[in-house]
């Protein structure tokens, strides 16, 4: 058979495994130039994870310092420095990367488009998110030299004025926190225009704004709302600048300005970002729960209404983080009750996910694992703020560990358990590989346990007073025993994220073959190849009804005739 | 089997979608009202809360003519829009020249009172509270006005060049809402720094 005329399969010459250094570079500017919109999602999620690994080692860091009392393991002004870091890194750096991360790689598959609307936008959003975590981590090298830099900011990740100006903060370390998110904030306003404007204008022939795919409905939502609370914190960052740089006095109280106002400017973003971070976690948890629950979503107009709903009230709650700053009991009055509205959209929301689980076939696969346990959590952590937003008890519980346990209930256990469910989700998509199951049930059950025993338990010391942002506290206050577990509690989160780090590389290689559609779904992304080619579908897809697969599956029942 | 005709019928209609270049230009202006909106607050809410002078009432003039010139110029951007969907492209680049003149006018009158209020009257940006306030509200709204400047001389250039058609009247006009927002916000503030701060 030597001398066949065609080449033999295997006889051809096999791809180099060798890295040699022109591989690398083609490699590393195929990543770089890229403008397609899946190499771009990866990039985002890369990025997300990498900052969620850098963050959570300073979460660890900050728990080893407060593990019993007098510790001096950082020193005051390093504490600060970290916990600033810690909040910064996760709100912005991991918390608004992910978001763009999944809509990037999905929005265009689900609603059968080639890329997105914009995809060199695209590419210079990441990019100038990329630059703007360069630039916050910059600000550690160098110590002290060239240009102030080794003055990683120490403000806070609410940086309150005037305690942010020259005369209280000299050095750079304000202006590192303002500068790298102002270009964060402009990549993020660039990718919500694209995800807009590719939900409204790019949809395949079918596909109506009342067959959106869940998913998109809400990343539409939530970059909607990170267009107008985003710009607001710039805004706010400019005044900043503009006082530290150009002696302005915006918030420079010696010459009439107000330190209230840059509260005020601050939460009016920091508020409604907490909904920008935790739609696109329900918008996960609405595909990955009817999938796993063998039913379609139950209630889909009233899922797209409460999100719609959220965004809108979440823009009149910001003063719930000012109740002891001073306001008329008429302005408290206000957002008191504003706030608790918002827990009428969330309510409907919790509904239609436990009706979609009534009477379903549940599959505990691990993605449905992290979405169940999503759902209990977070009403939970909407209890949690209830208390908190009645004014009085707020006056009682401001700026103690309550506080801190009730936002990483939502942060850690709506958000990051949402986001981890998602990527167990779709991993067989994006790398054609399955994700470990026996590694991700270790995952699940030791980050499920750790999470509880860390922010369980941390409401307590919260309630017998310990304050949040100290950096360390005496040994007769009852609080010793309370933080060890806290942190005992934080290192076993630490162990569960590793196991999940292994998880991603070691699945890339080893992983099962996964197939085009391995869950049995119904949006479109899983008709495509796993991995999908670059421009996603062969012929452009015509969609019928909400869950398109099905309609190829069960031609005999396709869903365009209950709708 | 009366679902089956619907869906037959209603797979046979033509499958529009709004324009993305609309869409996209919607959002910025969006995300810009929110800039904008934050930066009138402040000046709203520290109007009179100087500790020391000079004051609005003591430095300001009404600009009459700069804001008759930069409101006329959404017209005139409107003119020129309409004669690019009709392709008179020698109309579209007469009005479209207009615009960018009335425009630079503006600016310059901007740049004019500033000239008299840093040199004249020693109103800098970090005087006082009014002038810290000031300089960051319309030179927000002037940098604007530069960016789209920018822009109108791009499509401008393109114009002389011959290279403008018909089938670009949709970025036009996409450009040209940019350029309508910038009008509509110097109505937002003429009215709080012009009449409601002086």
């Amino acid at each position: 058979m030597a001398d066949s005329t065609y080449p033999i399969p295997g006889a051809v010459e096999a791809p180099s495994r060798r890295w040699s250094q022109a591989a690398v570079l083609e490699w590393l500017n195929s990543w770089v130039t890229t403008v397609d919109h899946k190499k771009l999602g990866i990039l985002y999620i890369v990025y997300a994870i990498f900052f969620l690994l850098v963050g959570g080692a300073e979460a660890i860091a900050i728990r080893i310092q407060l593990i019993q009392p007098n510790m001096h393991f950082l020193s005051p002004q390093v504490f600060n420095r970290i916990f600033t870091m810690h909040g910064t890194t996760m709100v912005f750096l991991f918390g608004m990367t992910y978001i763009f991360g999944f809509a990037n790689y999905l929005i265009p598959l689900m609603i059968g488009a080639r890329d997105m609307a914009f995809p060199r936008l695209n590419a210079l959003s990441f990019w100038l998110t990329f630059f703007g975590g360069i630039l916050l981590y910059y600000s550690f090298i160098g110590g002290g030299g060239l240009y102030g830099a080794g003055n990683a900011p120490d403000v806070m990740w609410w940086a309150y004025a005037p305690l942010t100006e020259r005369a209280f903060s000299p050095g750079h370390a304000p202006d590192y926190w303002a500068l790298s998110l102002i270009v964060t904030g402009f990549g993020t306003i660039g990718a919500s225009i694209n995800v807009i404007s590719t939900a409204f204008c790019m949809r395949c022939k079918g596909m109506t704004l009342m067959r959106l795919p869940l998913l998109v409905w809400v990343m539409t939502v939530a970059s909607g709302l990170a267009l107008i609370t985003i710009t607001p914190l710039t805004a706010a960052q400019v005044m900043l600048l503009i006082d530290r740089y150009l002696g302005g006095h915006f918030f420079d109280t010696q010459a009439g300005g107000s330190a209230m106002i840059w509260a005020h400017f601050f939460w009016i973003f920091g508020h409604p970002e907490v909904y920008v971070l935790v739609l696109p976690a329900f918008a996960i948890a609405n595909e990955v729960i009817p999938v796993f629950s063998r039913k379609a979503m139950f209630g889909y107009p009233a899922v797209v209404a409460s999100s719609v709903a959220i965004a809108f009230v979440s823009l009149g709650v910001w003063a719930h983080h000012m109740f002891t700053i001073g306001m008329t009991s008429v302005g408290n009055a206000f957002f008191v009750l504003s706030t608790e509205l918002v827990g009428i959209p969330t309510a409907i929301k919790i509904f239609n996910w436990l009706a979609t689980m009534w009477g379903g076939k549940i599959r505990f696969a691990t993605p449905m694992l992290f979405c169940t346990a999503f759902v209990i959590q977070f009403l939970l952590a909407g209890l949690t703020g209830i208390i908190l937003s009645i004014a009085p008890w707020n006056w009682q519980l401001h700026n103690s560990y309550f506080v801190i346990a009730h936002f990483h209930y939502i942060l850690v256990g709506a958000i990051a358990f949402c986001i981890f469910g998602g990527i167990y989700y779709w991993y067989p998509k994006v790398t054609g590989r399955m994700l470990s199951e026996k590694l991700g049930k270790w995952h699940f059950w030791l980050f499920v346990i750790g999470f509880h025993i860390t922010f369980d338990v941390m409401h307590i010391p919260g309630i017998l007073g310990m304050p949040r942002s100290i950096y360390t506290y005496e040994a007769d206050r009852g609080w010793g025993t309370l933080n060890m577990i806290v942190s005992i509690g934080g290192i076993i989160q630490a162990i569960a994220v590793l196991i999940f780090a292994w998880n991603l590389i070691s699945s890339y290689f080893k992983g099962k073959i996964a197939g085009n559609d391995p869950w049995d779904a119904w949006t479109l992304e899983w008709s495509t190849p796993s991995p999908p080619p670059v421009y996603n579908f062969a012929t452009d897809p015509v969609v019928t009804s909400r869950r398109p697969l099905w309609d190829l599956k069960h031609p005999d029942d396709p869903d365009w005739h209950y709708e | 089997m009366s679902t089956v005709a619907v869906t037959q019928a209603e797979m046979e209609q033509p499958w529009v979608q709004p324009s993305k270049g609309r869409v996209a230009m919607f959002c910025l202006i969006i995300a810009e009202s929110a800039i904008f909106t934050i930066f009138v607050v402040a000046y709203v809410y520290n109007i009179g809360k100087s500790l020391y002078g000079p004051t609005p009432q003591q430095v300001l003039e009404v600009p009459i003519f700069n804001s008759i010139c930069l409101l006329s110029s959404s017209l005139t951007i409107w003119l020129a829009e309409r004669a690019i969907e009709r392709n008179q492209v020698k109309n579209f680049g007469l009005w479209w020249a207009v615009t960018f003149i009335l425009g630079a006018i503006f600016l310059v009158g901007t740049g004019v009172e500033w000239h008299k209020l840093i040199y004249e009257d020693g109103l800098t940006i970090s005087t006082n509270l009014f002038g810290t306030t000031f300089y960051s509200l319309v030179g927000l709204h002037a940098s604007h006005v530069i960016i789209g400047l920018c822009m109108l001389m791009v499509v401008l250039l393109f114009t002389i060049t011959g290279h403008v058609r018909e089938e670009h009247a949709e970025r036009i006009q996409v450009l040209a809402l940019y350029w309508h927002f910038v009008d509509a916000v110097w109505i937002v503030v003429f009215t709080v720094v012009y009449i409601l701060g002086r």
